[in-house]
C-alpha cells in the first residue's frame, strides 16, 4: 500500500482525485495483482454476508451455545417500534442491527470479522441501517466498506485490532473508527473529514479493557457493539458538521497503542480481570464449567 | 507490515464466535495439514495462554480440528467437526501447554500422516482479526502467514542450494515476496519458506523436487483455496 497513515491517506486521495473508498480498491488490486472487479466482487460477496447475518439477527433464534445470550436485537427492535425509546430512530435501528450480527457470531453463525469476531457488529449495524434509511445501492455501500478498511489497515499496522493483543478499544474501538469515516465519506464529506472521524471515535474508546466474562465473546461484547454502532453514527456527524480531532487521528492511534500496551494482561481478553471477574462474572464461569 | 491488505481487515468470512480463537485456529490447522501433505492420523493439540484459558467456550478445538480437515473460516461444518473427524478415525487429544509461548494466542500440534505416517511438530500464533503467523515448523524457526501462496523446500544446507530454488524461480517466471531459511546446523537439514505473488504450479514444483539437495517441497496457501471453496459454496 502507498500509504501508512491517515494522513498519507488523505494526501494520496487529494492527489489522485479519489476517495478513501475508490482508492483503497485501486491500492488493493495493485497489490493482489487480481482486477478491481474481482476485488469488488470478494467484498460484495462480504456485504451479502453481512446482510444476511443481520436478517438472521431480527428474525431466528439466535441464543448462544452457553445459554448466556441472544434475541437482545429483536428486544431492541420490538421495544423501538412499541414505545417511545430515548434514542429510537435511525439511530436504534444501527443499534440493534448491530446486535444482530453480534448475536450470530455469539451463536456460532456466519459472520465477516471487521475487524474481528468480537467487533463483527458495527460496521453491518452503520451500514445497513443507513442504506435503509438514504436509499443507497449496495455498490456503494461496497465501496463503503473499502474504505473502512482502508482505514481499518491504518490502524492495525500502526496500533491493534485485536483485544487479546491491546484491549477492546483495539476491537470494538477500531471498528467504531472505521464506520465513523466509512460513513462521512458515504454522507459526502471530504476524506479528511472521514479522518476527523476516525480520531474523534477512537478517542472516545480509549482505555476500554476487554474483559470477557468466561472468556466468551458475549459479556459484555455483544452489547459493547450496540454502543458502538451509535457512537460511530455521532462521530460521523461531528466530523460533517466540521468538528475536528484537535489531536491528530494517526497520534490517537499511537496512543491506543501505549495504552494498549500499558494494559495489564487481566485486561486483555484473558477473562482474568473487569467484569469477568466480578462476583456475578465468577459465578457465570463456575455454572458454565459445572454443566460441561 | 503485520497486515497486508483490505481483506486482513474485512474478513475473513468465518463462523464465529471469535476471530482470534475460531478463524485464526482454522486457518493454523488448515496450514498443518497442508504441511504434513496428508489427513493426520493422530493429532495431539496443545493450546498455550488465552487459547489455554477459554478454548472450550470459543470452540478453538473445533476450529483447529476443522481446519485439519480442510474446513475454510465459513465452513458451516466447523461446529461439528470433532464429531466428523472422530467418523473419519482421527484420535486427537487436547491439553494446556506449560512453559514459555510467543504469543497469548498460541497451539502447537504434534501430527502423525495417516498415509506415510509422516510426523510433523508445528506451531502457530492467531494474531487477531483471523490473521495467523506459523512460527515453528519441526524446530526450524518460520514465518508463514498463509497469506500468499507459499512454498516450503526442506533441503541440506550446501553451498549454493538457495541459487538453485531462485533460478529455478526465475525461469518459472515466479516473483519471491518474502524469503527465510532456517537450518538446525551447518551441513545440516535446513528449511526454506518461500512466500510467492502467483500459486505454484506443477512444474515448478517439479523443478524444485529435482534438485539434488531438495528432500521435500510442501505448498501452503490458505487465500485460494478459501476462494475456490466460496465460489463452491455460491454457485450451490
Amino acid at each position: 500500500m502507498n500509504f501508512q497513515t491517515l494522513s498519507q491517506l488523505a494526501v494520496l486521495c487529494g492527489e489522485r482525485g479519489l476517495g478513501i473508498g475508490a482508492l483503497m480498491l485501486e491500492e488493493q488490486s495493485a497489490e493482489s495483482g487480481r482486477s478491481k472487479e474481482q476485488e469488488f466482487a470478494t467484498m460484495s460477496q462480504y456485504y451479502g454476508v453481512m446482510k444476511e447475518a443481520v436478517h438472521r439477527g431480527m428474525t431466528e433464534n439466535t441464543t448462544s451455545r452457553s445459554g448466556l445470550t441472544g434475541l437482545d436485537a429483536q428486544r431492541v427492535a420490538a421495544y423501538n417500534a412499541a414505545e417511545e425509546p430515548c434514542l429510537g430512530g435511525p439511530a436504534g435501528q444501527a443499534m440493534a442491527y448491530a446486535l444482530a450480527v453480534s448475536e450470530v457470531n455469539a451463536s456460532m453463525g456466519r459472520i465477516i470479522a471487521t475487524p474481528t469476531a468480537g467487533s463483527c457488529g458495527i460496521i453491518p449495524g452503520v451500514f445497513l441501517s443507513c442504506q435503509e434509511r438514504f436509499g443507497w445501492d449496495d455498490d456503494y455501500m461496497v465501496s463503503g466498506l473499502f474504505a473502512a478498511g482502508a482505514i481499518g489497515y491504518v490502524i492495525a499496522n500502526n496500533s491493534f485490532v485485536s483485544g487479546a493483543e491491546g484491549g477492546c478499544q483495539a476491537e470494538v474501538g477500531s471498528a467504531i473508527g472505521m464506520a465513523a469515516g466509512a460513513l462521512t465519506e458515504l454522507r459526502g464529506g471530504t476524506p479528511a473529514q472521514a479522518v476527523h472521524a476516525v480520531g474523534l471515535a477512537l478517542k472516545n474508546t480509549l482505555g476500554l479493557i476487554c474483559d470477557p466474562v468466561g472468556g466468551l465473546v458475549e459479556i459484555p461484547c455483544i452489547v459493547r457493539n450496540g454502543f458502538g454502532a451509535v457512537t460511530a453514527l455521532a462521530a460521523a456527524d461531528m466530523a460533517l458538521a466540521g468538528v475536528r480531532s484537535v489531536i491528530p487521528s494517526d497520534e490517537v492511534i499511537k496512543v491506543m497503542l501505549e495504552v494498549g500496551s500499558a494494559m495489564p494482561e487481566k485486561h486483555r481478553e484473558t477473562a482474568g480481570g473487569g467484569l469477568a471477574q466480578t462476583p456475578t462474572g465468577r459465578q457465570i464461569m463456575k455454572d458454565l464449567r459445572s454443566k460441561k | 507490515m503485520r497486515f497486508k491488505d483490505v481483506f486482513s481487515i474485512i474478513g475473513p468470512a468465518m463462523v464465529g464466535p471469535s476471530s482470534s480463537h475460531t478463524a485464526g485456529a482454522a486457518r493454523i490447522g488448515r496450514a498443518a495439514r497442508q504441511v504434513l501433505g496428508e489427513v493426520p492420523r493422530e493429532a495431539e493439540v496443545i493450546f498455550f495462554g488465552s487459547f489455554a484459558a477459554t478454548y472450550q467456550g470459543h470452540g478453538t478445538d473445533r476450529a483447529i480440528v476443522g481446519g485439519l480437515l480442510d474446513f475454510a473460516t465459513d465452513d458451516h461444518r466447523l461446529p461439528d467437526s470433532i464429531e466428523l473427524a472422530a467418523e473419519d478415525g482421527m484420535e486427537i487429544s487436547f491439553r494446556q501447554g506449560a512453559g514459555l509461548f510467543p504469543h497469548p494466542n498460541t497451539v502447537k500440534l504434534r501430527l502423525t500422516g495417516r498415509d506415510t505416517g509422516t510426523e510433523l511438530t508445528l506451531t502457530g500464533i492467531s494474531i487477531g482479526g483471523g490473521n495467523i503467523e506459523i512460527v515453528d515448523i519441526d524446530g526450524f524457526g518460520v514465518k508463514l502467514t498463509g497469506m500468499y501462496p507459499t512454498v516450503l523446500i526442506n533441503h541440506m544446507d550446501y553451498l549454493g542450494v538457495l541459487a538453485s530454488v531462485t533460478d529455478v524461480m526465475r525461469q518459472g517466471q515466479f516473483n519471491i515476496g518474502h524469503m527465510s531459511l532456517d537450518r538446525k546446523n551447518r551441513s545440516g537439514a535446513a528449511l526454506t519458506v518461500l512466500e510467492l505473488d502467483e500459486p505454484a504450479t506443477a512444474e515448478l514444483l517439479q523443478g524444485l523436487r529435482a534438485l539434488p539437495a531438495v528432500k521435500s517441497v510442501k505448498v501452503v496457501d490458505l487465500n485460494e483455496d478459501t476462494r475456490a471453496q466460496k465460489g463452491k459454496e455460491s454457485t450451490t
